[in-house]
């Protein structure tokens, strides 16, 4: 029904932009990775070296791990928040549910830096939190670890990213047949198995898609220590950041960069194996 | 066949849910409130109303300056990635060819990759060609990352235009084009308006890839950043509010637009028993 | 009193073999009554079929048995113990769904032990009777199979075997045909009979196809929203039905609408003698009571009647003529086929066969 015309016509400038805007930087960026800089100069000097310094450096690699931990913390906490609440608008809201569900959208697309600077001024020394908790005195000098610590990293990224987990979850969730639990139920399934037999299995594939999501995104933040983590909260792709800045080693970050990508694709690629695996139609 | 049916109860749920949702918006609420606070950002409890920093706020250049320049980006974001998104979603509803997955994958790329990734690879474009950072590579920038959020919104509107109206048109004596103009595109505009608003939000509130691209005019988000390097005043409070009342209002209003398209098949998703 | 009237009043001791009954059930959904206080008592071992349009109820009464709404008013006991204030998953009632409700991640062998899996049956014995109820349904073939790669046909026994296997005291059954085409639906229609007559366990079957039901049922409980308008056998239904509705509902019938006056009823051109008293009546004269006459002559039991015919539908084994009999009266006559009919003609029919209905 279309001519090729037509296909070429709505096919190439996309692919063009693409390729100059996407698939290009990416190269320029692999490209970087193995080169190196001499007396503050990119030196086109094709070597190894940016990735055995990633890999031997202790601090890069202590700082590697603690953002896999922050992330895998964040993914975790966003999943227990995220899980139950779009649970209870899918089978439990009735007639709101519409309502609560436009509530929930709402501050995913409110902007990053207002929700992680309303946290910097809670978790604060003088911050809101520790204000409250004086005021009712259940502390009397402020508690420390609330800010500029991966504490306050996670806490702020699992409230960016609880919304964003709730969302593949809870369209799982509309999608399984309500005579399914009925089913369930009327073979002799209580709420609690008919919740493991039956709704978890076939939530899985939304479960994985947002912890994906969320852990992909906490793995290379880099707002979020620098408005709350502080020194102890710094996370790898802060060093890329600063490698990139002030430290000037353009081909060491890009290496850094390069195997955040990595990671990143891969476990993007893994959990779409998975969730196909997973996905029952 | 529709069987009307009742919701059950689970008081535990209920209170777990109503936690969840009370974190999700009382960091928003506190900094609301404390924007009208006197004695600043800390300490509790917010003893003072004031519309003091208000009054700053509206006083303040330099941030309506960076603005209007976010606006223009914004705009100028808009504009960029509906025509190549639309194209792109043309393109994999219509067309076939040879890495087709792998552009496919491409263009969506920079929805779920770190902004970081997004703003160096295209840093180093700019450097590559030489160019200047400034509110264009900006605009360049934020245009090709959401190229992907426009692209993904109108190949679902895509996917419900009946196939049979376009034929209908051709079949009635009307080219390719003009059946695009008359009829494909008509039958778009909600998936078009929809994906505007979004990508107008979220270019507004862009700050992990503009982080890398911005020269020496700032968009808001960045303007607001860099006061927070010199310290916290309740009139970051004050545009954080404002930036979240509008905000919200797009968004709403992006809802009801999304939901009024699919009209009788969303009713009866939400609908269904 | 015929087993109709029996039904339909309030019994407050239960009623002899009596599996489950059903005592003034009431529910509503905001505003909209659907059910107005329904008494019913289904026997063991029958096969009862809820019958009735869309919006009369009948799914909504199915639904209360099985557990998924709570009446609003009304109780229902089952083997002498009440059942209504039972989670669904407590009661020894199991359903078939309209569309089956498959658990599509689950094999066919899992999704029929699954009941049983849930109660914590041993392992031993569940393969035995997962077996068992397979091969009941004759599906033994498909053990391993998805249900996804499974016809609509194949789907609704492996449903049934995820029910029976559970050996429940009522099986419910929602519409459980409506999905499949015409000719598996005879099929599965005869197969479902000779399954509950081989099994013996009492089914509460919903439809809202009168055909269905006169095939399947023991008993039909006709449903007219939200209350019941006749409880009776398929045929004694048929025959005698208590309401204009149900003379209509269920197969096709001519409603004569007249005035009684003394011991005459007239309806149009009509004419013939009742024992009832002066008023308005209705009576239900079904299309094949009525014949051709041939011989002219008349039996003191018989009515006959001139019309002329002016549309004739053919279908095979019987012609289906629409008879003008004068002053807009048109009445249908069902009569075997015989080649086309036309012009004036006089037609007979028994007076028994003038059954008199309510409104």
């Amino acid at each position: 029904m279309y001519s090729r015309a037509y296909k070429a016509f709505v096919s190439l400038p996309p692919l063009v932009w693409v390729g100059l805007f996407l698939l290009l930087p990416y190269a320029l960026m692999f490209a970087h990775s193995f080169w190196a800089v001499r007396e503050g100069v990119v030196v086109h000097d094709w070597n190894l070296q940016n990735f055995k310094t990633l890999y031997s450096n202790p601090v890069y690699f202590a700082v590697l791990l603690r953002t896999m931990r922050i992330a895998a913390s964040v993914t975790l906490c966003s999943l227990l928040l995220g899980y139950p609440l779009a649970y209870y608008l899918s089978f439990h809201a009735g007639a709101r549910k519409e309502l609560l569900y436009q509530l929930v959208i709402v501050p995913l697309w409110v902007s990053y830096l207002v929700r992680g600077y309303a946290w910097k001024t809670i978790l604060g020394s003088e911050g809101v939190l520790n204000g409250f908790l004086q005021y009712l005195h259940l502390t009397h000098e402020p508690v420390a670890f609330l800010l500029y610590s991966p504490f306050a990293v996670v806490l702020m990224l699992t409230h960016i990213y609880t919304p964003f987990v709730f969302l593949p979850i809870y369209a799982s969730l509309e999608h399984i047949p309500r005579p399914l639990v009925e089913a369930s139920q009327d073979l002799g399934a209580g709420s609690t198995q008919t919740f493991f037999r039956v709704i978890l299995p076939l939530s899985i594939p939304g479960l994985l898609a947002g912890a994906t999501f969320a852990f992909v995104l906490s793995l290379g933040d880099f707002l979020a220590p620098l408005l709350v983590g502080g020194a102890s909260g710094t996370m790898i792709a802060n060093v890329v950041q600063s490698l990139f800045g002030a430290a000037f080693d353009w081909p060491l970050g890009a290496a850094i960069a390069v195997c955040i990508l990595i990671i990143t694709i891969s476990l993007l690629f893994l959990s779409e194996r998975a969730e196909k695996r997973w996905s029952f139609k | 066949m529709s069987a009307r049916t009742s919701t059950r109860r689970a008081p535990l749920l209920t209170v777990y849910a109503a936690l969840v949702f009370a974190f999700v918006y009382l960091p928003i609420v506190v900094l609301i409130l404390y924007s009208f606070n006197r004695d600043g950002v800390g300490g509790f409890p917010p003893r003072q109303f004031t519309l003091n920093w208000y009054r700053q706020l509206f006083a303040d250049g330099p941030i309506w300056d960076s603005v209007l320049n976010s606006v223009i980006v914004a705009a100028g974001s808009v504009a960029l990635a509906l025509t190549l998104g639309l194209l792109a979603a043309l393109a994999l509803d219509r067309a076939s060819f040879p890495g087709k997955a792998l552009f496919r994958r491409l263009v969506l790329l920079p929805l779920i990759l770190p902004g970081i990734i997004t703003g160096l690879s295209l840093l180093m474009l700019a450097v590559f060609a030489g160019a200047q950072l400034s509110l264009l590579t900006v605009f360049l920038g934020h245009g090709t990352a959401l190229i992907s959020v426009a692209t993904t919104e109108l190949f679902a509107g895509l996917q419900k235009i009946d196939r049979s109206q376009e034929e209908a048109s051709l079949d009635l004596g009307a080219t390719p084009w003009q059946t695009f103009w008359r009829i494909t595109l008509p039958n778009l505009k909600l998936s078009l308006i929809a994906a505007g608003l979004l990508i107008f939000t979220l270019s507004m509130d862009e700050i992990a890839v503009t982080f890398f691209l911005i020269g020496r005019d700032n968009t808001l988000p960045l303007e607001i950043w860099g006061r927070l390097r010199r310290g916290i005043t309740p009139e970051i409070n004050a545009i954080s509010t404002l930036i979240f009342v509008f905000s919200v209002a797009l968004i709403v209003i992006w809802y009801r637009v999304r939901t009024r398209g699919l009209g009788a098949e969303a009713r009866e998703l939400l609908e269904r028993p | 009193m015929s087993s109709a009237e029996a039904n339909l009043t309030n019994e407050t001791s239960p009623a002899p073999g009596a599996l489950l009954e059903a005592r003034g059930l009431a529910k509503h959904f905001g505003k909209i009554q659907v059910l107005k206080g329904i008494s019913l008592n289904i026997a063991s071992g029958e096969f009862l079929t809820l019958l009735g349009e869309s919006g009369s109820g009948k799914t909504t009464l199915l639904r209360l048995v099985a557990g998924f709404e709570q009446p609003t008013a009304g109780e229902i006991w089952m083997g002498g113990e009440r059942l209504d204030t039972l989670p669904p998953y407590k009661r020894q009632v199991n359903t078939v769904f309209q569309h089956y409700a498959l658990f599509p991640h689950l094999s066919v062998r899992e999704n029929v032990a699954y009941g049983l899996r849930v109660k914590k049956t041993a392992a031993r014995e569940i393969g035995g009777r997962v077996d068992e109820a397979l091969r009941l349904v004759k599906m033994q073939d498909f053990a391993t199979a998805r249900p996804t790669k499974l016809s609509g046909g194949q789907q609704q026994r492996v449903a049934l075997a995820r029910a029976l296997v559970n050996r429940p005291q009522l099986l419910l059954l929602d519409e459980p045909l409506s999905a499949l085409d015409a000719n598996l639906r005879k099929q599965m229609q005869s197969e479902l009979k000779a399954l509950q007559r081989e099994i013996g366990i009492t089914f509460l079957f919903v439809t809202h196809d009168q055909e269905e039901a006169m095939a399947l049922s023991d008993r039909i409980a006709l449903l007219r929203d939200g209350n019941l308008e006749q409880v009776a056998s398929p045929r004694e239904i048929y025959s005698h039905p208590a309401t204009a509705y149900t003379a209509q509902f269920i197969g096709q019938t001519n409603l004569l609408r007249g005035e009684i006056h003394r011991s005459i009823i007239t309806c149009g051109n009509l004419r013939w003698p009742v024992e009832d008293g002066d008023g308005p009546a209705i009576f239900s004269l079904r299309p094949e009571a009525i014949r051709l006459c041939t011989d002219g002559k008349r039996q003191t039991h018989e009515v006959k009647f001139r019309g002329a015919v002016r549309q004739q539908i053919y279908s095979g084994a019987s012609e289906l003529l629409e008879v003008d009999c004068g002053g807009g009266q048109l009445l249908r006559v069902r009569l075997p086929a015989s080649g086309p009919i036309t012009g004036e003609h006089e037609f007979v029919f028994s007076l028994p066969d003038a059954i008199r209905v309510k409104e």
